[in-house]
């Protein structure tokens, strides 16, 4: 055969295209996290990677699930956008793994007919999928306890979403409500019972409240807490019968340890939550011959691969060394070692640290290390005020130099030094009970703490690492330490010792981390915009002088114009501040690559008039324009001469257009759908909303630019959810989400209220922007903007919504006289001789046009045709 | 200053320029950017944005970087100092710089200065 070199190419190319496919099951916080972590360390190069998960959605933020009362499951969600950026993971939701067959290597999956539709028309759709791998992520169901009467309406078990739906809706009838189990998870759900206005019971068989993790004295400590709030305990009992017809009207309790037919009690309830533990979802692994450990749980070695060497199981499904882990920090890192011992890495999970922290009805509770000093020799040093309900405890070593555990009640704040010193086998110091007593009678904890020391225990992440984010990555705050190493983006009871840890070091460098806007001002913008208020400052000349150096640059000039207009109703171009804008805002128009200008007129909501189309059509033709509908609803004429910029907007202006800022950071467009006025499925006038927003806000300088939309339906075609505000019509009113945008880093809009009246809406919006305007960072969008927020999203709604700083009506006020002090740019411009003076081609030759723009015709339209290019250091 | 200007265009009246602003203008054919500086010093530099090819310079910026005075070109926003046409963020790109007098109130333009001299 001759050579023709492609020999060598095929089998290679043959062996590089004979990808293995990884199938996950179970798309919950651990299979969500086993496939981030194979996208990002490159597992998806060589593996197709299939999902296939139970639940209608994607993963969600399982830990923060009592939060979804307040959020709504949106911002629960992991997986914001519903799938995976990268093509060669696929996410199959609504989908029940019923069968793994080892031999064939295939799993079969049944979605059920709920998800299809009719139940006649499909009767559950089977599919098989071939698999090279496969991840066993499972979860854990609740366990309920053999009570009788336990599955009479009105029982539910406290774990997904549509739990906590069928929940609230149980609710709404009943007066009260009774959870059975006062661990961890029992806790939350009584908390969440008292949200939902229940009077709410805990019924706890041990004599004490959580069980696991307290001790006698931190239980009760923890029952007084808990009872303030309105919730009643009862320990030491056993439920003997749920009672009611076919609903739940109460439980008959007994006594623990007596026997049957002793003296009872009820307890009158409509709603019972079944909180008894939970129990490893290992039946696909039973079925298919896998061994499962003694209590539960797909047994699994050191890399979490189970006898079947294709075969994994991470997660609380799974029994590593034959323990399971109820919590999610464990489940991460054994996703982690199977992505890597896919990557044929070293890497295995020998246990985990059990510490816990959290805030019950906002109460801290934490048991971390040897809480129950099981260590032989262990000694325990005790705190406790019974008036402030604070209880500590402290185990340490027989000799006393090493903290073993502790646990906290009513003050955590010690949690986050203390654990990592259990972790790290750091010594204690000569008088440990300094670290229990309240802050101010000791040295405090301003303790050292090594770089081995864990500081995020859900995403295994030590202070080493975060000081390489710091030091190394250029990390500088918070979030975006959280971005790079994900350490406190979990549970977040970390936060706190990050930030400590961040500041510590840029203190310890000398550095004072440097927000400033530029060289010239050490101020971010949001102290400069407050300082501006204060000082009620007109001039950049006034600013720079007592707050700056230098005479400013591209960076604090607009940044100063944009806070100046933000704040006073002046036009742009009045003396004070026109040499201070960008090159847009200076001429009003867009700059393009020959130095030519984009003019787009304001077509609010999209709406436009047959006459006014003409009008558009007219002037391009006239003034031989390139047109464009643009991706905002709008129009665009490109290629306008910057001296001919004042004719044509007399043009428009006479027709009655308005500048449409599209050179500004400040408000764009609002985008709209057609709406209930012609749509079959609208709900409400998009058109007439989008119109009133847009013409509400426009000309609001903000520190980048604003984009709107309203969906007449959920259908949402308007993609409200992919701007900055979204307005989304419903039955009852309008959905505002917020912090959403296209762009290099796409982010979609959350939701910030809901059902609203067309009032509320507005004054929310107004308070929104306006927050955005005076804290935001320079060209920050609103997305990042929230990000940053300490509090993010739920912060803004603090202040939105619950005006929990009281400064909604000075926002809507700042609102209020931004629409009063609107004028339209352009027609202001044309009015005034001494702004139009600036739109001449050359001072000397102002009948002469620039020689350098010239155009060639394409499509029948104008295109630039490219300035030479002046040789680089050659002197034009 | 070894240059002697051979000839000099008025172009404008000095207070045409707005102060930390530039005007465009023609002289000899060549489109030049004339600036005005905090304390009132005029300056000349081609118009022509090397970093584009448009004839753009005097819609920049003006300010200061360090004790440089500069203008930012209003197209990619590299900064030019205004005495000699140098490129601070390229050392290998540097504009014309002109002469330039200002003569009972009106700015007149000379010609192109040789690289390297101050003004
Ligand atoms: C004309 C238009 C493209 C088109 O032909 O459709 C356009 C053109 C420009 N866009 Fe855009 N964008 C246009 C719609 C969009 C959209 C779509 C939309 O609004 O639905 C997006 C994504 C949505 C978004 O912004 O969230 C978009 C994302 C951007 C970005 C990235 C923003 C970000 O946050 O990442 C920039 C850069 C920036 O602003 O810093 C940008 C910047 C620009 C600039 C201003 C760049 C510049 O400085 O020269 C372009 C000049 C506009 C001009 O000369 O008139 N344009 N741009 C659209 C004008 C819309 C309008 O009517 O005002
Ligand atoms: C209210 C609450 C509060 C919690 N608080 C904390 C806390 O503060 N700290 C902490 O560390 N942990 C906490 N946890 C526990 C934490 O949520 C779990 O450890 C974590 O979710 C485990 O992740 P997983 O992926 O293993 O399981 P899951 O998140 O349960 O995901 C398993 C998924 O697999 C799906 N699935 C199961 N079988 C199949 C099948 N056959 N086919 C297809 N899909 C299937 C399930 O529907 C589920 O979506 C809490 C749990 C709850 C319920
Ligand atoms: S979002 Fe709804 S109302 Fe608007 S056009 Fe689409 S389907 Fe119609
Ligand atoms: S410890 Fe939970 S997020 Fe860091």
């Amino acid at each position: 055969m001759r050579a023709t070199g492609w020999e060598h190419v095929v089998p290679t190319v043959l062996g590089m295209t004979k990808r293995q496919r990884i199938v996950v099951v179970g798309h919950g916080m651990v299979g969500h996290r086993f496939v981030q972590a194979a996208i990002e360390r490159g597992l998806a190069e060589t593996h197709d990677i299939v999902v296939l998960g139970e639940e209608p959605r994607a993963a969600y933020d399982r830990v923060a699930l009592t939060s979804w009362f307040g959020s709504g499951p949106d911002a629960l969600s992991l997986l914001p956008g519903g799938e995976y950026d990268d093509p060669r993971v696929r996410l199959v939701l609504d989908s029940v793994v019923t069968e793994v067959d080892r031999a064939a290597r295939t799993v079969t999956v049944v979605s059920p007919p709920s998800a299809v539709g009719d139940l006649l028309a499909h009767p559950g759709a089977v599919t098989v999928h071939d698999y090279d791998v496969l991840v066993l992520a499972t979860g854990a169901a609740p366990f309920v306890p053999p009570v009788e009467g336990r599955g009479k309406d009105g029982c539910f078990v406290y774990r997904t979403i549509e739990d906590l739906e069928a929940i609230r809706a149980a609710s709404e009838a009943a007066t009260s409500g009774v959870v059975i189990g006062g661990g961890l998870l029992g806790l939350e759900a009584a908390n969440a019972l008292v949200q939902l206005g229940l009077d709410t019971h805990v019924v706890e068989m041990a004599p004490r409240l959580m069980p696991v993790q307290l001790d006698d004295a931190a239980g009760s400590t923890l029952v007084r807490h808990v009872e303030r709030l309105g919730v009643t305990v009862h320990t030491g009992v056993v439920t003997e019968e749920v009672e009611g017809g076919s609903s739940v009207t109460g439980l008959r309790l007994r006594q623990a340890g007596t026997e049957e037919g002793a003296p009872t009690e009820v307890v009158d309830a409509q709603v019972v939550v079944f909180s008894a533990g939970i129990r490893p979802r290992d039946a696909l692994a039973r079925e298919c011959d896998l061994e499962v450990a003694p209590r539960g749980g797909v047994l699994v070695d050191e890399q979490c691969r189970t006898a079947d060497p294709h075969v994994f199981a991470i997660g609380e499904c799974a029994a590593p060394g034959g323990t399971m882990y109820g919590l999610v920090a464990p489940g991460y890192a054994m996703a982690e070692v199977v992505v890597d011992a896919l990557l044929d890495g070293p890497g295995t999970f020998t246990g985990a640290d059990m510490s816990t922290k959290l805030k019950l009805l906002g109460v801290d509770v934490a048991s971390f290390g040897d809480a129950f000093a099981a260590t032989d020799g262990a000694l325990e040093l005790t705190y406790a005020d019974a008036v402030a309900g604070v209880y500590k405890k402290l185990v340490v070593s027989e000799d006393g130099t090493r903290l073993l555990g502790g646990i906290l009640v009513g003050d955590a704040s010690a949690y986050g030094v203390l654990r990592p010193m259990v972790s790290s086998g750091l010594a204690l110091p000569d008088n440990p009970e300094q670290l229990i007593l309240p802050v101010g009678t000791g040295p405090g904890l301003q303790l050292g703490m090594p770089d081995e020391a864990q500081v995020c225990s859900c995403n295994d992440v030590t202070k080493a690492d975060i000081l390489h984010a710091v030091a190394e990555q250029g990390c500088e705050s918070v979030a975006d330490v959280k971005q790079c190493t994900r350490a406190g983006s979990t549970c977040g009871s970390c936060v706190a010792t990050v930030k400590n840890i961040i500041e510590d070091h840029f203190a310890s460098v000398g550095k004072v981390v440097d927000k400033g806007l530029c060289e010239h001002f050490r101020l971010t913008r949001q102290e400069l915009f407050d300082v501006v208020a204060v000082h009620g400052y007109r001039r950049f000349d006034d600013i720079v002088a007592a707050h700056g150096t230098g005479r400013g640059c591209d960076v604090c000039k607009p940044a100063i114009a944009s806070i100046l207009a933000s704040q006073t109703s002046t036009h742009i171009l009045a003396p004070a501040t026109a040499e201070l804008q960008d090159t847009n805002d200076a001429y009003l128009a867009n700059i393009q690559r020959n130095g030519t200008y984009s003019v787009v007129p304001r077509i609010p909501g999209g709406e436009i008039t047959p006459d006014k189309l003409i009008v558009i059509g007219e002037v391009a033709r006239d003034y031989g324009l390139y047109t464009k509908i643009t991706g905002g609803q709008r129009i665009d004429l490109f290629g306008a001469r910057m001296e001919q910029l004042p004719a044509i907007w007399r043009r428009l202006v006479d027709a009655g257009f308005e500048s449409g800022h599209a050179y500004g950071k400040s408000l764009r467009t609002v985008k709209s759908c057609v709406g209930s006025t012609w749509c079959r499925f609208g709900v409400q006038d998009s058109v007439g909303l989008a119109i009133a927003l847009e013409l509400r806000y426009r000309g609001l300088r903000s520190p980048h630019k604003l984009k709107g939309g309203v969906s007449g339906c959920a259908r949402e075609c308007a993609e409200a959810r992919g701007k900055d505000f979204g307005v989304i019509a419903t039955e009852k009113g309008w959905n505002l989400y917020v912090g959403g945008n296209g762009g290099a880093t796409p982010a979609h809009a959350r939701l910030l209220a809901g059902d609203l009246s067309t009032a509320d809406l507005v004054s929310y919006l107004d308070r929104f922007l306006m927050y955005y305007v005076r804290t935001a960072d320079r060209l920050q969008r609103t997305s990042t903007w929230i990000e940053q927020l300490d509090g993010g999203l739920d912060r803004v709604r603090e202040v939105v919504v619950d005006d929990s700083l009281g400064l909604g009506a000075e926002l809507e006020a700042e609102m209020a006289r931004h629409v009063g002090g609107y004028e339209d740019e352009w027609r202001a411009t044309l009015e005034d001789p001494a702004k139009l003076a600036r739109f001449v081609s050359f001072v000397n030759a102002p009948d002469t046009p620039d020689p350098s723009i010239a155009f060639t015709t394409e499509r029948e339209q104008i295109q630039p045709i490219a300035p030479a290019l002046i040789p680089v250091g050659a002197p034009a | 200053m070894s240059t002697v200007a051979i000839s000099l265009t008025p172009v404008c009246a000095v207070d045409t320029i707005p102060i930390e602003g530039g005007v465009a203008a023609l002289v000899a054919g060549s489109a030049v950017a004339v600036f005005r500086s905090f304390d009132g010093s005029v300056f000349a530099l081609s118009n022509v944005d090397p970093f584009s090819g448009a004839s753009v310079l005097s819609r920049g910026i003006v300010g200061s970087r360090g004790d440089v005075p500069v203008v930012s070109s209003p197209m990619y926003k590299q900064a030019f100092d205004l005495r000699t046409g140098a490129c601070l963020d390229d050392a290998a790109v540097r504009v014309a710089s002109y002469d330039v007098a200002v003569v009972d109130g009106v700015v007149h333009v000379g010609s192109i200065r040789p690289a390297g001299e101050d003004a």
